[in-house]
């Protein structure tokens, strides 16, 4: 379970960045109001059904109408409007474009992550997990690329739609470091439930090494291999050892085994083969903290299950079962892809 | 007091007249009476037609209930498999589908043919036999609809069904064609009884009921009806561009070739919105009526909850795009729609608060009525206050598209629709069953439920600021939702008890019956109180104010004993009286078909057209659907006869004629209603056209050439003379001129405005546009598409005129049917020369 990231107290009242932080004032006020309506309802409704004569009376004329229907609400909701139009201005202020972008592209049913550079190309893909450095502005652009999803992390912000053929920007700050829970919110179909994601907050400098580790990997995948016999036995960091893992698990079958059986028809690792574009990047899947899209704990017994067995825990998606795989070659290709970081 | 008629008002004081003879009743009970065995599924009197409607829509109401418990099972602990994936999200369509369509809006209305006719003391709605129609396609094709559950084909994308999910590429089934199709047919049959409602609130009031002595309910009727045919057009267009799309790959919302899935939330919230208030506003109008009932005082605050009422309908038309702030709308966008949002809170307030202010004004009777209407009061006013949250922008940022949303509109929906029901099912039952229902069940009924409700939907509110999103088959264990979901569905349970048991008592108490019913229970002041038989009232009396009953004491006796108008059939047929809009001044007495099978054999093969096109059984459809417009056209053919009767006397010894024809006939104000709805179809269909322009004008081509454009036009404008020429030369009266000409004008007129599209259809196909490339494609002929239909419906109307005149039933100088095809023609006219002009001047050129 990943249970960090969700939970008590509600995230949309639990505030970690200004954004978040406005719309909870703003709720918590709007709970107030609605409270103290219901009761000036309740407390009317009594009064008029079995108060005092004289508080009948008064109650019981057109007079009542104009105050309680027309006047209180009237200047309520017109302080509320003010308030609301404000804050929505507040946080839909033009966006300066010198901000960090990541692209994050809503997908059947993952999220497709890019860190874009400054000149707006793509640096690293990821999936499922966005990072980003503690008070700092970051702008979304978010895409969809198949139906309608929905951008949603409540701690930071609300949600805003992945529409087909439109590029929608969100802007998102978060004022502490932590990791939060972010889903799809726009019904996207089958395994629209089971759609989620983890926003990772660092500090700065976390964040910084954070994203130079990933370059490293990107850096050293740099030049495609032309045989895999050339990666593994000179890479000393990602061969793995005896000691290191059980003897029967072997990354280097497991990296046949992922060339062989089609793993690499739909996903890519940076520098080998494996070039399919269609399922989520797993150049960087090792350093994930979740599998299938923010609904597993990502390590090698939930790594086997998936490959193993994904329609049993996400029925209906993208990925088939690996069923016809024996255990060991199922434990060879996680202990492989645990390798990729 | 100035007549708006004509007519004498110092004739009412004739009234009551003296008492006429029992024989004249025994008359009436023949005229009026049903078919008897199976025949009696033809009969088409508002008191059979009405409670059938009921208790279909209560079944769909129940049904839809028991979907939804399965999905409360299905969420009380994290990752279950009671339902699968597929299963839960055909659930959960089917849900808010049948709920939204089958149940709510047809339920409203249902309460309106049931109660309508006599609470304005009319003898029944205007046109019986499309009350009769309406009632059967919802029957059959409501029930088609649901069946589809149990073959594993039900719809699966949400009841708002958003492209390009529900499209070919993402839902190759026929699942979307179901729900495409079925609803877009159950749409017809809402339709169709909102224009009966119209007319009859307009123009079947008893004499003296003035607009402003008509029940609440009868103003909510006229709002929700005028609602409907504003909105559903939207709905019924968007329907069809969505199964064009899957059927024929026309990319209207397939944003790769110029098409945008956000076309489809405009088309669908258009409608959308304005359909909550849709069901609201009825519920509100009974609400007003039961809380004077059950406060035994008059409502105060009349015309402010009149003016409440109008207002929300206008409002609500203004607010769809709050269903989308989510979507990246500009910045003003969201704050008009916001500002919209908070403007149409302030009728609701006026409603609540004029409930309350009656109240206070009387002495409550806790009755099971009254339990019910002071629980929706505080129920609705909870659902009102977070509606006015979720119109905070930024607060629906966080809202949207959670566990939230589905309290919010749980609590409005149940609140202001349900709860009512309940309220009016008990208050009025006494009108239909002879034995009345035990009031020590109904306050167990009403308790079950309303701590259910609460039980159910308070915790909900918690679920989605947790971060639940709504339509999730399961949720991941370890987020604290466990509990909240665990409470949810025990309280689902504690409410479906509360159901379990009013549907009992029913079983065991209710017994329906027309003639020895159990009468006023609950002590009501309006006309529906009046003894009554399958021919509603004796007589139809004079009104003096808005609680006549209350007011008049002596008034059932003397409607009863035949004092007031029309106590006999005048004319030995089935009859009502007409009455002028405003001031209910009596106008003239209208002839009212009897039982027929044709309606229910228009309805059930209207149904089997569209059921077989799902199934894509084309030939079958094809003869279903001529069998659908023969059945149609063979219910019309004993309408609008020549009569020898011209004039009847109505008691009081005035005179008013029969069966007229112009722009006072009821058929008239049908056939307007019935443009209105086609204009609105038209009216979106170019909004369509310019909304893909404003989004994609990258796909946008040159027109076809303008010397074309000019013959189009000028075809169509002689098309638009020649059916309005047909009409005038009928009012020449004899020879020729007045027999044969007129329908060969209608024919000509036809004849150009085919003749126009086809021109227009190959000159768009000669510039190289086809429907398939693009946006403009798709919408340009998409245009042409309605043209063709409205113009195939003329075509079989001008044919139908020939044949009456034929054979000779053509009544001059003016005739009802002549009236209605010249009407429509030139409606077609008008409007091909809109379409043609758009697309050719505007913006392609």
């Amino acid at each position: 379970m990943i249970e960090a990231v969700w939970g008590w107290p509600p995230p949309v009242l639990d505030p970690a960045g200004p954004y978040s932080a406005q719309v909870t004032t703003l709720s918590w006020a709007l709970f107030a109001l609605g409270v103290f309506v219901t009761g000036v309802v309740v407390v009317a409704l009594w009064v008029a059904i079995k108060g005092p004569p004289n508080w009948k009376a008064n109650l019981g004329g057109e007079r009542a109408i104009w105050i309680g229907g027309v006047a209180f609400p009237g200047v309520v909701l017109t302080a509320l409007l003010i308030w609301g139009l404000t804050l929505t201005a507040s946080l839909t202020e033009p966006i300066r474009g010198d901000e960090m972008r990541i692209r994050v592209t809503g997908e059947m049913w993952w999220f497709r992550v890019e860190y874009l550079d400054p000149d707006g190309a793509v640096m690293m893909v990821d999936a499922n997990e966005i990072h980003i450095p503690v008070d700092t502005p970051v702008v979304l652009e978010l895409e969809s690329a198949d139906v309608i999803h929905s951008f949603w992390v409540p701690h930071l912000s609300g949600k805003k739609d992945m529409i087909p053929g439109r590029r929608t920007l969100l802007r998102i700050e978060a004022d502490r470091a932590g990791e939060f829970g972010g889903v799809c919110a726009e019904y996207c179909g089958g395994q629209h439930a089971l759609m989620g994601f983890i926003a990772v907050v660092h500090e700065p400098a976390a964040w910084q090494s954070w994203l130079a580790d990933r370059m490293d990997t990107l850096a050293n995948a740099a030049e495609p291999v032309a045989q895999e016999s050339q990666r593994y036995p000179g890479d000393a960091d990602l061969y793995p050892t005896e000691a290191e893992y059980l003897e029967r698990y072997d990354a280097r079958r497991g990296y046949d085994l992922f060339m062989e059986t089609g793993c690499a028809a739909c996903h890519r690792i940076a520098g080998s083969e494996a070039n399919g574009l269609a399922g989520p990047d797993l150049t960087h899947i090792a350093s994930r903290r979740s599998l299938g899209a923010g609904i597993l704990p990502n390590h090698r017994g939930t790594l086997i299950g998936w490959i193993g067995d994904s329609q049993s825990i996400k029925p209906g998606n993208r990925m088939p079962s690996y069923d016809r795989l024996s255990a060991e070659d199922l434990g060879h290709i996680a202990a492989f892809l645990e390798l990729q970081k | 007091m100035k007549s708006e008629t004509g007519f004498d008002h110092a004739l009412y004081e004739r009234f009551p007249t003296d008492k006429r003879p029992d024989s004249e009743v025994d008359a009436l009970n023949e005229i009026w009476k049903a078919p008897t065995g199976w025949r009696r599924l033809t009969a088409v009197n508002n008191n059979y037609v009405g409670f059938w409607y009921v208790v279909t829509a209560f079944g769909f109401f129940l049904a839809a209930g028991i979907l939804a418990l399965g999905m409360r099972v299905q969420l009380a602990a994290p990752m279950q498999d009671f339902l699968g994936v597929d299963t839960y999200n055909q659930f959960f369509t089917m849900h808010g589908t049948v709920m939204m369509f089958l149940f709510a809006v047809p339920m409203v209305e249902a309460i309106g043919i049931m109660l309508l006719p006599q609470m304005l003391a009319a003898r029944d709605l205007p046109f019986p036999r499309l009350s009769a129609f309406a009632f059967w396609a919802y029957f059959v094709g409501g029930t088609m609809f649901f069946m589809s559950l149990f073959v594993g084909l039900a719809p699966d994308g949400g009841w708002f069904m958003y492209p390009p999910l529900t499209s070919i590429a993402f839902s190759p089934d026929i699942n979307t064609d179901f729900w495409l199709l079925g609803i877009g047919f159950i749409e017809i049959s809402a339709i169709a009884g909102a224009i009966e409602i119209i007319v009859g609130v307009l123009r079947t009031r008893a004499p003296g009921m003035t607009l402003d002595k008509m029940p609440m309910f009868a103003w909510a009727m006229l709002v929700f009806a005028v609602m409907i045919v504003v909105a559903f057009p939207s709905v019924i267009l968007c329907t069809m561009l969505l199964e064009i799309e899957r059927a024929f790959n026309w990319p209207f919302f397939d944003a790769t070739r110029g098409g945008d899935p956000m076309l489809w939330q405009h088309l669908f919230w258009f409608f959308g919105h304005p359909e909550v208030y849709i069901i609201f506003i009825p519920a509100a109008g009974l609400m007003s009526m039961m809380v004077s009932t059950v406060a035994r005082t008059k409502l105060i605050g009349y015309r402010l909850n009149v003016l409440a009422l109008v207002a929300t309908g206008f409002i609500s038309f203004g607010v769809w795009a709050h269903h989308m702030f989510t979507t990246d709308m500009p910045r003003v966008s969201a704050g008009y729609f916001s500002a919209a949002s908070m403007a149409v809170s302030l009728p609701a307030g006026i409603q609540v608060f004029c409930w309350i202010a009656t109240l206070a004004s009387g002495t409550i009777k806790w009755t099971t009525p009254a339990l019910f209407v002071v629980g929706s009061v505080v129920v609705f006013t909870m659902g009102g206050l977070t509606g006015v949250m979720v119109g905070m922008v930024p607060f629906d940022w966080q809202a949207h598209d959670t566990y939230f949303i589905v309290a919010h509109l749980h609590y409005v929906l149940i609140g202001g629709m349900v709860f009512p029901m309940f309220a009016a099912f008990y208050h009025w039952h006494g009108m239909t069953s002879s034995k009345a229902l035990s009031e020590r069940v109904g306050k167990w009924v009403f308790g079950l439920m309303f701590t259910g409700l609460h039980i159910t939907f308070l915790p909900m509110h918690l679920t989605g600021l947790m971060g639940m999103p709504r339509r999730v088959y399961t949720y991941l264990p370890g987020r604290d939702l466990d509990l909240l979901n665990m409470i949810s569905t025990i309280g689902a349970f504690v409410m479906a008890a509360g159901v379990l048991l009013f549907v009992i008592d029913c079983a065991r108490r209710f017994r329906f019956t027309v003639h020895d019913d159990a009468g006023n229970l609950y002590n009501g002041g309006t006309l529906e109180w009046l003894p009554t038989g399958l021919y509603s009232t004796r007589s139809i009396p004079l009104v003096r104010s808005r609680d006549p009953l209350w007011d008049q004491p002596g008034l059932s006796q003397e409607v009863a004993d035949g004092r007031y108008f029309l106590p006999n059939s005048a004319t030995g047929q089935r009859e009502t009286l007409i009455t002028s809009p405003v001031m209910a001044e009596p106008q003239y007495v209208q002839l009212m078909p009897g039982p027929s099978a044709w309606p229910v054999s228009a309805a059930v093969f209207t149904a089997g057209f569209f059921l077989s096109l799902t199934v894509q059984a084309y030939p079958f459809a094809i003869f279903c659907g001529i069998v659908a417009v023969l059945s149609t056209l063979r219910w019309l053919w004993e309408t609008d006869r020549p009569i020898k009767q011209e004039t009847a006397e109505i008691g009081g010894g005035i005179e008013v004629p029969i069966a007229i024809t112009g722009s006072s006939s009821h058929g008239w104000w049908a056939l307007n209603t019935l443009m209105v709805v086609i204009g609105m179809i038209g009216f979106m269909g170019v909004f369509a056209y310019l909304y893909l322009y404003g989004i994609n004008p990258e796909v946008w081509s040159a027109p076809p050439p303008l010397g074309q454009t000019v013959l189009i036009l000028t075809m169509e404008g002689l098309a638009f003379v020649a059916a309005w020429g047909g009409r005038r030369l009928l009012a020449t009266k004899e020879g020729r001129l007045a027999e044969d000409l007129p329908w060969m004008m209608e024919a000509l007129a036809v004849g150009l405005l085919a003749g126009a599209l086809y021109f227009d259809i190959t000159g768009w196909l000669e510039t190289g546009l086809a429907p398939t490339m693009n946006g403009m494609g798709a919408t340009v002929f998409m245009l042409m598409v309605l043209q063709a239909q409205v113009v195939t419906v003329a075509i079989i109307m001008a044919a139908y005129l020939a044949f009456r005149e034929a054979r000779g039933i053509m009544t001059t100088p003016t005739n009802v049917t002549m009236d209605v095809v010249a009407r429509f023609i030139g409606f077609c006219a008008l409007q091909g020369l809109v379409f043609t002009a758009v697309t050719r001047f505007f913006p392609g050129g």
